[in-house]
């Protein structure tokens, strides 16, 4: 819900403010919230353009987050990054890759690091990338070696229907991601990615298994893109009909609809639970909105390492 | 001081910094075999044959680098590196910065290139100042054995990713190497090959060689060349380049790759710019055309700058310099 909240809030200020346009995993919470539950703090995450909700699963703070994608020092970069490709070692979340598939081709480096000692023992690497990425070349590289060197990482492909602004029914052979991945001879899994609960135990049982053997497994979770590629966008490309069926498997009114038949969520509770997140977004834009812009003498910091 | 050749010296180079720190890793396309003594001393954890698949091969080594290790990939053939793009231009030389300095890429990729084998041009493409015009990226390329030993060595232990790119013709050339494992050349630091007072030469790789032999034939015409040899594009060492041309006030870069935004017209701007009162002739470039590298070894040979065309662009500098004529003097019977 925070999450939600935070992204709808940027999309706001960005149709009143000016500010630069971000790609929202709106539809997509609940793989990231059912993902990062399976994992630890030993655990290390490689993201993508598309990663607000994976930083904000992982602990991120909505006020750093929301400073960097408006470009101001107290970002998670220093205003360097935007919201594209956000990292945040504190949390593990290493090496951000807005290059569609990027990430998979740097995500056996990380893993092989973790596998030669270089991370905490037991340590599992987990690549978080869409059905665009899917179809980049390098994912067969990367899952080819990954499997050859037995390596401790998860495949995570959140096939959100959507490649930029092109259905991805237009642009692959094949209805499956994972059957790509069945062919390289790694364990695999297709779930609804908008079932919080089905990711979080599909995802504890593949970490489990890599944690115990050391080998690379895929998770293919099927979910929706509700708003555009890049805000604001007016989705007039969408097809209606399908984006209707998917709203109404929206993942978060999915779980509240499964705890209020269950008894462990009364209305009163989510009202304050709202006004909580409502709270924590307003925090969040004060603090990005007044953080100072990096300092232009500055502008060459960074580039190379001491 | 021993007796080795390129490929030698790399080697050692190896050898010796992976015996110092066992966070370096050797990986690529037939290394374990290529590089058969690394992975005798080492062991196949840190000497990994690769598949031919250079995306994730430096995809790999630049998530590796962030996350601890220090890998040296080999590339085997600079054209390849097109296929390892992304991960070297996009991702070593971009998301350090990107990530306000959150991230380190210490790693090493090493490539061949250049005339001399008769490979053509998708094993034989000079691009090294492709990666010179890449933020993030420190790029070498030596000439002489000990100076390749020496910078492979400075860029294993260098925070951020170094190509080394290796002149084919230049693997099997031999020349005096330091012993010591302490033997480093600093990245950033030109050579003087051959001090000189009337043309400053500017070179790097084989085409160095080559400005030496002119540089001998112009002794001939009365003409003293200073030879440069780069030794690291990036970074450039401005200044040894241009105390060379505010001494000599004449200058010749020489370059196989091609001329077009390449290393020369980057050393030309540099004298123009920064050296321009100290000119006494227009600053001249010889390199390889724009085209192809051919296979056929007339057409390969016919790329690479000669120094029959150094000689003759020097004396159109010098037209007053004439032939030394030496006395012979006759013994009477």
């Amino acid at each position: 819900m925070l999450i939600r909240a935070y992204e709808e809030r940027l999309a706001l200020m960005q149709q009143n403010n000016g500010v630069p346009g971000t790609c929202t995993s709106v539809g997509q919470e609940a793989c990231a919230v059912g993902v990062l539950g399976a994992l630890d703090s030993r655990d290390r995450i490689i993201t993508n353009h598309r990663s607000a909700a994976h930083l904000l699963a992982r602990g991120a703070d909505p006020g750093r987050l929301m400073a960097e994608v408006l470009g101001r020092v107290d970002g998670y970069c220093g205003g360097h990054s935007g919201s594209l490709h956000v990292s945040a070692r504190e949390l593990g979340v290493v090496l951000t890759s807005t290059i569609v598939g990027g990430g998979l081709s740097l995500a056996p480096g990380v893993a092989l690091a973790q596998k030669m000692g270089q991370g905490e023992e037991g340590g599992v690497v987990v690549v978080f990338f869409g059905d665009g990425a899917a179809c980049e070349g390098i994912l067969h590289e990367s899952l080819n070696l990954a499997v050859q060197w037995q390596l401790p990482l998860l495949f995570v492909c959140e096939n959100n229907q959507w490649q930029a602004y092109v259905h991805r029914l237009e642009t692959m052979a094949d209805d499956a991601i994972y059957r790509w991945a069945c062919g390289h001879g790694l364990d695999t899994q297709r779930i609804d990615g908008n079932d919080s609960d089905l990711v979080l135990e599909a995802a504890r049982q593949a970490v489990g298994a890599i944690r115990a053997d050391g080998r690379p497994r895929f998770l293919e979770l099927l979910t929706y893109r509700q708003r555009g590629h890049l805000e604001p966008d007016d989705l007039a490309y969408v097809d209606q009909v399908e984006r209707q069926r998917w709203l109404k498997r929206d993942p978060i009114a999915l779980m509240q609809a499964r705890l209020k038949a269950e008894g462990l969520l009364q209305d009163k509770e989510l009202r304050t639970i709202e006004e909580q997140i409502h709270r924590q977004t307003d925090t969040a834009q004060a603090f990005a909105e007044a953080s100072p812009w990096p300092d232009p003498q500055k502008l060459l910091q960074h580039v190379y390492a001491g | 001081m021993s007796i080795l050749n390129v490929e030698q010296a790399i080697n050692q180079a190896l050898q010796e910094e992976m015996h110092r720190d066992s966070r370096v890793m050797v990986m690529g396309e037939g290394v374990a075999k290529s590089r058969a003594a690394l992975l005798a001393s080492f062991g196949p954890q840190r000497v990994r044959n690769t598949p031919l698949a250079e995306a994730v091969i430096s995809g790999t080594a630049v998530g590796a680098a962030a996350t601890g290790l220090r890998p040296v990939v080999d590339l085997l053939f600079a054209p390849f590196l097109t296929y390892a793009m992304d991960a070297l231009v996009n991702s070593a030389g971009k998301l350090r910065y990107l990530s306000g300095g959150q991230h380190e890429f210490p790693l090493v990729t090493l490539s061949m290139t250049g005339a001399g084998w008769c490979v053509g041009a998708q094993h034989n493409h000079n691009l090294e100042a492709m990666f010179v015009h890449a933020p993030g990226l420190k790029v070498v390329m030596p000439s002489t054995p000990a100076d390749f030993k020496g910078l492979i060595k400075t860029a294993i232990r260098d925070n951020n990713p170094v190509l080394v790119f290796t002149d084919l013709s230049l693997l099997h050339a031999s020349g005096e190497v330091p012993d010591e494992t302490e033997f480093l050349v600093p990245l950033g630091k030109a050579a003087v090959s051959r001090e000189g007072t009337d043309v400053t030469l500017v070179s790097y790789a084989k085409t160095v060689n080559i400005c030496l032999e002119s540089a001998k034939q112009l002794e001939e015409f009365g003409i003293s060349a200073e030879v440069i040899d780069l030794r690291s594009l990036k970074p450039l060492d401005e200044e040894t380049v241009l105390r060379s041309v505010r001494k000599t006030g004449r200058l010749v870069i020489v370059q196989e790759a091609s001329g077009l935004c390449g290393m020369a017209a980057e050393i030309a701007a540099l004298a123009v710019t920064r050296a321009f009162e100290a000119l006494r002739a227009p600053v001249v470039r010889l390199t390889g055309p724009d085209a192809p590298a051919a296979a056929s070894w007339v057409l390969e040979q016919a790329t690479v700058p000669t120094a029959g065309k150094i000689v003759q662009a020097v004396r159109e500098m010098l037209p007053h310099a004439a032939p030394v004529v030496r006395q012979q003097i006759v013994q009477p019977a």
